[in-house]
């Protein structure tokens, strides 16, 4: 098969497992993961052959994979789609295929394969654990498999196919509907366990605040087709087509057409990639099962917001030079960027939720993506985007197997008012669960950016060193200020679930998760390690040109102008090594100790309630959608002016029917033409009926009679 | 010397009138229908005058007095006819009496 014939192919079987499973095997449980994770291997295996093709070619930044054909006859032109592997996309599909597939795994565990049905477990509702008695008559809790969980992996597989559509697109329109296909995967999974509220709260907080971003994105797409008559990348990409953009005046706020346009997409970023301010849906977005929340979290929803404004950056930066100021949509993206980076950091260090925990990490983290894309730091945005996407999902599949532990411990003891995902519950979980713990170190360690072993180091170090290098000062210091705090409650985190002593029975009682969930865990702590080592700076102490900079000469010749390394300065890197090692220090040092919330110094209402800003959502958009939804569009809308105008009409012809009746119908039809006409018969029939005497020579008479005078009248009048 | 004409429809005249009083004076049906005759028979003696006196060539006078006669003879077949059945169900020919369509 050529290459081509491949790439096109690789979204197709996740999308067949899903039919498959909707349609036929949804009642067989083994069926179905096998058909899931089958899929996803096969997709795998087509990525990974891709991706070693694209290893192979020279210059692979120039020689792309690409095929189109004509899709719709746009007047005397067509609408191409196609498919696109050009070395961002050749590396995203890279770790696309191995988060998803891991996870795919995962899940199998996390659902609890082969364990009995559950006592009362009910679809809509997580299981809630079995009873089974062992030879000796004891009887036991165990855990309990999904009730829904073919349609788990059904949803999955479409999520997966979104993904992969997306990352194969050549055109913003292709990528535009994986993007969708995403969005409702998400609503769905989030909402998997639907008889819980919060779950469909959460479901419905996800779809509409991504919702609201992909409506600007729309308009950025539309936009930008009418503006250049395609779609397609490469098209957008020459140098004259980006020119006549970025030379096009706009009268929105005096941005250039390529300028409002990226702006307009990046909008769509916010919603997807959850940037502060449609932050709001993704710490919810916790209410799923953990497999979901690390796919949404690392290998595709978020992901994917991150690669669409990575993907069109050139668009972005058109008119701009490395080492100018940056042109107005760009800094607005590096605000956004690094305000949200350390806002959500902020909020990540009151959470007691060990998956709420990561999921305002991970807010914090694509907010490092995005600032570094917004200061021109295309290759270190990726490479960052890659290796969080490895230890995001790690961490999250690590926090899976530390919450299937502790619902162990709750089960063994029957106490189930005990929150297993509370971090406060857990404790000593190191010696219960020593892979889970070391995985999770690791994870937590490349999420901090624990010097030179984690791959999150190089991505962070680089992000850092291109703000130091370009002179941003303000985003390196924020960042800087970012990456302390990440380290600091990533080790909060990491210290109150798995080192001192279990604080309660629960986590006394937890269990090590079974191989189907470690085995992901274990192969993605090689990536949240070895990833990073293909991109260590060329002029790094020590190590530096031991390895090439591979990622860099890899991703650099997808945009048209190879960007260069950033200049090797030791202050970001004394910076980055600090804020790693001190905030990782420091947690430890604060929280060794801590038994309770009571002891814990950053339980500030203002954090944990993540600065009010649900509250205040609520207040300004969610009460008053109610109010108008209510007020004006029910009481006045409706019920006044709609109804009103239906009643007058009502009314109206009410009243003309009875003007018709009592003036026209009744007297002039009824009582003079009908009733009239046979009064005037019957009268005239009464008086005539008295010549009708019955005598023969009366009737005689009279005839003569008339003729007579007939006869005399004519004679007189005629003749 | 021939008679003229005005003396045939003086005659004519005489007997459709007495026909006519025939009809609207006797109460026997019978008799009525004595006097329809005669008033048709002064009808004829009327048309055989006119197409003598008026125009001999042509034969319609003739052949309407015989239609006459002929349309006559069924009228009286008929009209005993029916006095018959009368007399049969109401045993009378009296006209008067024969009053079920007065009112």
């Amino acid at each position: 098969m050529t290459t081509e014939t491949i790439i096109w192919l690789l979204p197709l079987p996740p999308l067949l497992a899903f039919f498959l499973i909707v349609l036929f095997t949804n009642k067989h449980k083994a069926l179905s993961h096998s058909l899931a994770v089958g899929a996803a291997g096969l997709s795998w295996l087509g990525s990974m052959l891709v991706f070693a093709r694209a290893l192979g070619v020279h210059e692979f930044g120039k020689e792309v994979f690409e095929s189109t054909f004509n899709w719709l006859p746009t007047g005397g032109t067509w609408l191409k789609i196609g498919v696109l592997i050009d070395p961002l996309s050749a590396v995203t599909l890279f770790f696309v295929a191995w988060t998803v597939l891991m996870i795919f795994i995962y899940s199998i565990g996390y659902h609890n394969f082969g364990q009995p049905k559950g006592d009362h477990d009910r679809a809509g509702l997580p299981p809630h654990g079995a009873t089974v008695t062992d030879e000796k008559g004891h009887k036991h809790s165990v855990p309990s498999i999904e009730p829904m969980y073919s349609r788990f992996f059904a949803f999955i597989g479409l999520f997966a196919f979104g993904m992969y559509t997306l990352v194969v697109s050549n055109n913003l329109l292709t990528l535009f509907v994986g993007w969708e296909i995403m969005g409702l995967c998400s609503y769905l999974l989030i909402g998997f366990w639907y008889g819980k509220e919060s779950a469909r709260n959460a479901a419905i907080k996800a779809f509409i605040t991504t919702r609201v971003g992909d409506v600007f994105m729309l308009l950025g797409i539309a936009f930008l087709y009418s503006a250049t008559g395609t779609l397609s990348f490469r098209e957008i990409f020459r140098p004259e087509v980006l020119q006549a953009l970025a030379t096009t005046v706009t009268p929105f706020f005096g941005l250039s057409a390529a300028g409002f346009i990226g702006l307009l997409l990046f909008i769509g970023t916010i919603g997807k990639s959850a940037q502060w301010p449609l932050h709001v849906w993704l710490p919810d977005a916790m209410e799923g099962p953990t497999p979901v929340s690390a796919m949404i979290h690392a290998a595709t929803m978020v992901s994917a917001g991150v690669y669409m404004i990575i993907r069109m950056f050139p668009l972005i930066s058109a008119g701009w030079e490395p080492g100018t100021p940056l042109n107005p949509t760009m800094s607005i993206i590096a605000f956004i960027g690094a305000f949200t980076a350390l806002f959500a950091a902020t909020i990540a260090l009151a959470q007691n939720d060990i998956k709420r925990v990561l999921a305002y990490s991970t807010i914090s983290q694509l907010g490092y993506m995005v600032a570094a894309l917004g200061i021109g730091a295309y290759v270190a945005a990726a490479f960052h985007l890659i290796t969080h996407a490895f230890f995001k999902a790690l961490l999250f599949l690590g926090s899976g197997s530390v919450i299937h532990g502790m619902e162990h411990g709750v089960l063994h003891t029957g106490d189930h008012s005990v929150d297993p995902q509370n971090m406060f519950n857990m404790g000593g979980l190191r010696k219960k669960m020593p892979i889970t713990f070391w995985t999770f170190l690791i994870g937590g360690f490349a999420l901090s950016g624990f010097p030179v072993l984690t791959a999150g180091f190089w991505s962070k170090d680089e992000i850092l060193a291109d703000a130091f290098g370009r002179g941003h000062w303000a985003v390196f210091a924020t960042l800087a200020l970012a990456a302390f705090l990440t380290a600091f409650y990533t080790m909060r985190q990491i210290t109150l679930t798995f080192l001192g002593g279990p604080r309660t029975k629960e986590a006394e009682h937890a269990k090590e998760t079974p191989w189907t969930m470690t085995l992901p865990l274990v192969i993605l702590s090689v990536f949240a390690v070895g990833f990073g080592w293909v991109g260590i700076p060329e002029h790094f102490p020590l190590i530096g040109g031991l390895l090439p900079n591979w990622f860099h000469e890899f991703i650099g010749p997808t945009l048209a102008e190879v960007p260069e390394a950033a200049p090797f300065s030791l202050w970001p890197l004394l910076t980055s090594l600090c804020v790693a090692v001190g905030g990782l220090f420091f947690g430890w040092l604060v929280y060794r100790k801590v038994k309770s919330p009571k002891q814990d110094f950053l339980q500030i209402p203002l954090l944990k309630n993540k600065y009010y800003f649900d509250e205040a959502y609520d207040f300004l958009f969610v009460r008053p959608a109610y109010w108008i939804a209510e007020t004006f569009t029910y009481l006045f809308m409706d019920r006044a002016v709609i109804d009103g105008i239906l009643h007058t009409v009502g009314r109206a012809a009410l009243g003309l029917g009875s003007f018709l009746r009592n003036y026209i119908d009744k007297p002039v039809i009824n009582e003079f033409i009908g009733d009239g006409t046979g009064n005037v018969v019957k009268k005239a029939g009464s008086s005539l009926r008295r010549i009708q005497v019955g005598r023969i020579q009366a009737y005689m008479i009279a005839s003569l009679t008339v003729i007579v005078i007939v006869a005399v009248a004519y004679y007189l009048l005629v003749v | 010397m021939s008679i003229p004409l005005s003396w045939y429809l003086v005659l004519s005249a005489a007997l459709f009138s007495i026909g006519l009083f025939g009809v609207l004076s006797r109460k026997n049906a019978i008799a009525i229908l004595l006097g329809v005759e005669l008033m048709l028979n002064a009808v004829n003696i009327n048309l055989v005058a006119f197409w003598r006196y008026l125009d001999p060539v042509q034969m319609a006078g003739q052949v309407f007095a015989i239609i006459v006669f002929a349309v006559a003879a069924a009228e009286v077949a008929v009209g005993l006819a029916l006095i018959i059945s009368v007399y049969r169900r109401r045993k009378t020919v009296i006209a008067d009496e024969v009053d079920l369509m007065k009112w």
